[in-house]
């Protein structure tokens, strides 16, 4: 028997989008396969990498964690979705390149968009914080030390953004 | 713009691609491609009996479901051995699916292919296998114990035994004025990658030609590997790898049982085919590392200084050999690090356990090598009591005995010649770097006030850079741009960055003007691949020497059009200029032109190199009989062997009195690996390294029970390290360049990992009090050794 289809409505990265998905696809899948969001990664598929994560209507989540059906409505940003409004690098993306803060790349989405959504809450954080904003993230090049510093960048060119 | 060099911490090139979201890897191609799931083993070790699809065969969606008896060819004969060796007395490989006996949890036994991976997995669940359970090899014990055997035909089941030895290490250890035996264990882990593996195949059948996108470290060898498997002539094959999210060796190995399969069924069914791991998969299916075994028994005198050591360890090589020996090979030449032995004895068994392949991962048998060493220096140093550091430094190769020739045969069949560094200045580095001499005091302090705290030291050697070989092409194109080729692939190193770095700086280019293409077999076909922290070494000496092609044929051909001395000539910022007279030069870009005679022009650039344009002689042929067309060469570069690079880590460590937690307070790390091409890379590297080793040290480890079932098999369960584990790494540099090459660099990307164990080994010994002859300790395990001293 086919599976059932049900229609999903979501606003990623600030532009209406529609899928028809049966209701086991997962969010990941939806974005990556459906819509062609291809900037989330896939890691572990249980939710421990953060490699997947979104942003949903602004808050961080696993999107491998999560039925595409069950955020119908909601606005989603991607890493696509992190970019400046020039259409260059977002500060956090621009942080990450200033201090090697990758490697394979693959985990860097999930970062980018935890430390947005991080960064928005606490926009000066010290170097323990920002070690702390990041300990739910698995990266397996970099040892996280560039990451760290990449937070304390990422908020230094916040700032500079804010004041002009 | 600017002209940025050879030695600069530049970013990287291709972060703006991979930090927008805009990197290509495995997964975000072929979207037009049907899903591929397998039915693994769930037992370790069985007899395949019979496969029931019956109540698969309904499912909608099903495109078709392939066992052993659908395979056909050499499809359907074992995987290659990909390095045979001498003492591999009885090497295995498996089947692409298992034929009549899966060996380990995960092994293949059943191919879905359907419309995506969700309805293969749904096809997958409906398969009945009917397996009859044999008895179950696990834990080196077993496997030496040999009353149950992995393969019938391997009764022992020792795959490899090799002695190697240099003077008579028995004899001297007899005749030393000390003696130590020590008894010692590391266990499995396993490289894991971010990104599991993944292949996509598309089968034109029209062109007869296939195209194979693998996330591996060597496309060149999958593409002949596939050639022969499938009955395609090579020049009908191309792999290209995409971006890779990362890889520390295991996706090295190939072809796995999935390259072969997927574009197998391409071919079959006549449409792209793709097959994306999961991390279950990954973990059950691909590959794993580090256990070891070992006893070192050392003689010495009172100094300290080694008069014999005799090393017998086993290596769990998992239920098949791939790969060969080269990971025991490696643990037993590489164990000796900066150091003279004395006479040196080293003999090893590979033996054969109902578990995942064990193939390198990151350090590649090295950890081990050095856990066993420095833990004897340690040993010898506390017997004396003396400092640790100076038994180290007693027993160094010293600057002015390089080259040094250890008498023994390395991994790349050829000499353990150490080509060039400085120990002494290393050790005496670190100690400055971590305030080794300070440290005494700090600890009585700390243990007045309660606290657990010690430090620990271990150095090593690396061979790096192994051969056979690397080229590269580098062209100037008629834009000016420059564009770099090699074969080798990419899995995070940079090599879009330092390649171009060293073109730009043997053309005196600005480094923008170049791009770099690695591990596509469309643009260079002859590689190897990217492993034993051998890129910047192969590759780079490879590219430059292609670069210095190029600029004299640069150079030559400016010099007729501005009738000047070649020798008279540079390039400065992509322009070809009369040294002296800066006013008097030609860009790169004419001369590109001017190197193809044209009897056609496409634009007004190219119309300078027509034939009723060009001036000059009618007597010579426009292309000269030892020249050829284009402003581009290729080359290669092949070492006589590898180049050694060294490194000494020093850490602090807390342990808890309660909870016998371990903290790492202080990480620090000499390193040497010759010229730096990019500091910060390497400096990148260096961190990443040390995340694995402390990851090693303290958190991963594989775990198997009695019957072979793979208790960890997630992220949940395998534990690497997070920013909250991971301790800040205090980096300090020597450059001993190397005489070997041409760029006088040494590899630089297993070196962090390497030490970790023993580092952390060490200093939490000191702490402790507590001998400590295995790794990874745990809280519980160290709680427990504590239990044990007090008894």
């Amino acid at each position: 028997m086919p599976e059932q289809e049900i229609d999903v409505a979501l606003t990623v990265n600030g532009t209406p989008r529609t899928a028809r998905v049966p209701a086991r696809r997962l969010l990941s899948d939806c974005l990556r396969h459906d819509l062609g969001y291809t900037g989330t990664h896939v890691g572990c598929e249980h939710g421990v990498c953060g490699a997947c994560t979104v942003l949903v209507d602004g808050q961080p989540m696993r999107s491998c964690l999560l039925f595409a059906v069950s955020v119908d409505g909601a606005k989603v940003t991607t890493v696509e979705g992190c970019r400046a409004p020039d259409g260059g690098l977002g500060p956090v993306q621009q942080a990450f390149q200033d201090c090697h803060g990758l490697q394979c790349g693959f985990c860097t989405p999930g970062f980018v968009t935890t430390i947005t959504a991080y960064l928005r809450e606490n926009p000066a954080p010290t170097e323990a914080q920002a070690r702390e904003a990041i300990g739910g993230n698995l990266c397996r090049c970099t040892g996280y030390q560039n990451i760290v510093a990449s937070v304390l960048r990422a908020a230094e060119l916040l700032d500079r953004v804010d004041q002009a | 713009m600017t002209t940025r060099m050879f030695g600069e911490p530049i970013p990287r090139r291709e972060d703006p691609r991979l930090v927008a979201g805009n990197g290509r890897y495995l997964d975000d191609l072929g979207e037009d491609a049907v899903g591929v799931a397998f039915v693994r083993s769930p037992y370790a070790h069985a007899r395949v009996v019979d496969v029931d699809v019956t109540a698969a065969l309904d499912v909608d969606g099903l495109i078709a479901i392939y066992t052993y008896e659908d395979l056909d060819g050499r499809v359907a004969e074992p995987l290659p051995l990909l390095i045979p060796h001498p003492a591999l007395r009885a090497p295995r490989t498996g089947y692409p699916l298992a034929r009549d006996a899966v060996r380990h949890v995960g092994e293949a036994v059943v191919m879905v292919v359907a419309t995506d991976r969700y309805v293969a997995e749904d096809v997958v669940e409906r398969i009945r296998v009917h397996y009859e359970p044999l008895p179950v090899v696990v834990g080196i014990e077993a496997a030496l114990r040999a009353e149950r055997s992995v393969h019938p035909d391997v009764p022992d089941n020792v795959a490899a035994h090799l002695v190697q030895e240099v003077g008579d290490a028995r004899a001297a250890i007899a005749a030393a004025p000390h003696r130590l035996r020590l008894d010692l264990d590391i266990e499995r882990s396993a490289s894991m990658p971010m990104e599991g593996k993944g292949v996509y195949a598309r089968w034109d059948a029209a062109d007869r030609s296939l195209r194979v996108y693998s996330s591996t470290q060597t496309s060149t060898s999958l593409r002949f590997a596939l050639g022969a498997k499938l009955g395609i002539p090579v020049d009908r094959v191309e792999v290209v790898t995409p971006d890779v999210g990362g890889g520390f060796g295991v996706k090295i190995v190939h072809p796995w049982p999935e390259e072969v399969l997927v574009p197998w069924a391409a071919i079959r069914l006549g449409r792209p085919v793709k097959w994306v791991e999961d991390r279950r998969e990954h973990f059950i299916s691909s590959a794993h590392e580090r256990g070891q075994r070992h006893t070192v028994e050392v003689g010495f005198d009172d100094e300290g200084r080694l008069h014999g050591l005799d090393v017998e360890f086993a290596h769990d090589n998992g239920a098949y050999t791939p790969y060969g020996i080269i990971v025991p090979v490696i643990t037993s030449t590489q164990l000796l690090g900066p150091y003279k032995p004395g006479a040196y004895r080293v003999e090893f068994r590979s033996v054969y356990t109902n578990t995942v392949q064990v193939t390198p991962y990151r350090g590649a048998g090295r950890p081990q090598g050095v856990f066993a060493m420095e833990r004897t220096m340690d040993a010898v140093a506390a017997h004396l009591g003396l400092d640790r550091a100076l038994v180290r430094e007693r027993n160094f190769i010293q600057p002015d005995e390089m080259p040094y020739d250890h008498g023994l045969i390395f991994q790349d069949g050829r000499p353990l010649i150490y080509d060039s560094g400085d120990y002494p200045a290393m050790l005496e580095k670190v100690k400055k770097l971590v305030g080794w001499d300070g440290f005494a005091a700090y600890r009585e302090q700390a243990r007045a006030e309660g606290r657990r705290v010690g430090i620990g030291l271990a150095c090593y050697v690396e061979g790096t850079g192994v051969g056979p070989y690397e080229g590269a092409h580098v062209r100037v194109e008629t834009t000016g741009e420059v564009v770099v080729a090699t074969g080798l692939t990419s899995q995070g190193q940079g090599h879009d960055t330092v390649f171009a770095q060293i073109a730009a700086a043997e053309l005196g280019v600005p480094v923008e003007r170049v791009t770099v293409v690695t591990g596509d077999t469309r643009r260079f076909k002859y590689a190897v691949g990217t492993f034993a922290s051998r890129a910047a070494v192969m590759s780079g000496n490879a590219v430059a020497l292609a670069a210095r092609k190029v600029r004299a044929k640069a150079l030559r051909i400016a010099g007729e059009a501005l009738e000047a001395d070649a020798g008279d000539l540079e390039i400065v910022e992509g322009e070809v200029r009369v040294k002296g007279t800066p006013q008097v030069g030609i860009p790169l870009k004419t001369v590109a032109v001017l190197a193809n005679p044209l009897r056609y022009a496409f634009d007004e650039e190219t119309q300078r190199a027509t034939q009723f344009v060009v001036g000059g002689g009618v007597d010579r042929p426009p292309v000269e009989e030892d020249d050829e067309p284009g402003l581009e060469a290729t080359d290669y570069y092949s070492p006589l062997r590898s180049t050694f690079a060294a490194g000494a880590h020093a850490a602090v460590v807390e342990t808890d009195p309660e909870t016998a937690e371990t903290k790492v307070l202080r990480y620090c790390v000499v390193h040497d690996c010759g010229r730096l091409i990019n500091p910060r890379i390497v400096e990148g590297q260096i961190h990443g390294g040390v995340a694995q080793g402390v990851g090693g040290a303290l958190y991963e480890r594989i775990v198997y029970d009695g019957d072979g079932q793979l208790l960890n098999a997630s992220y949940m369960d395998f534990l690497i390290p997070y920013a909250s584990e991971v301790p800040v790494v205090e980096t300090d540099h020597l450059q001993t360049p190397s005489p070997l090459n041409p760029l006088g660099v040494k590899g630089a990307g297993e070196a962090g990992v390497i030490p970790g164990a023993a580092v952390l080994a060490a200093a939490i010994e000191d702490a402790e009090g507590i001998r400590i002859h295995r790794m990874p300790i745990s809280p519980a395990e160290l709680w427990q050794l504590r239990q044990e001293a007090e008894r």
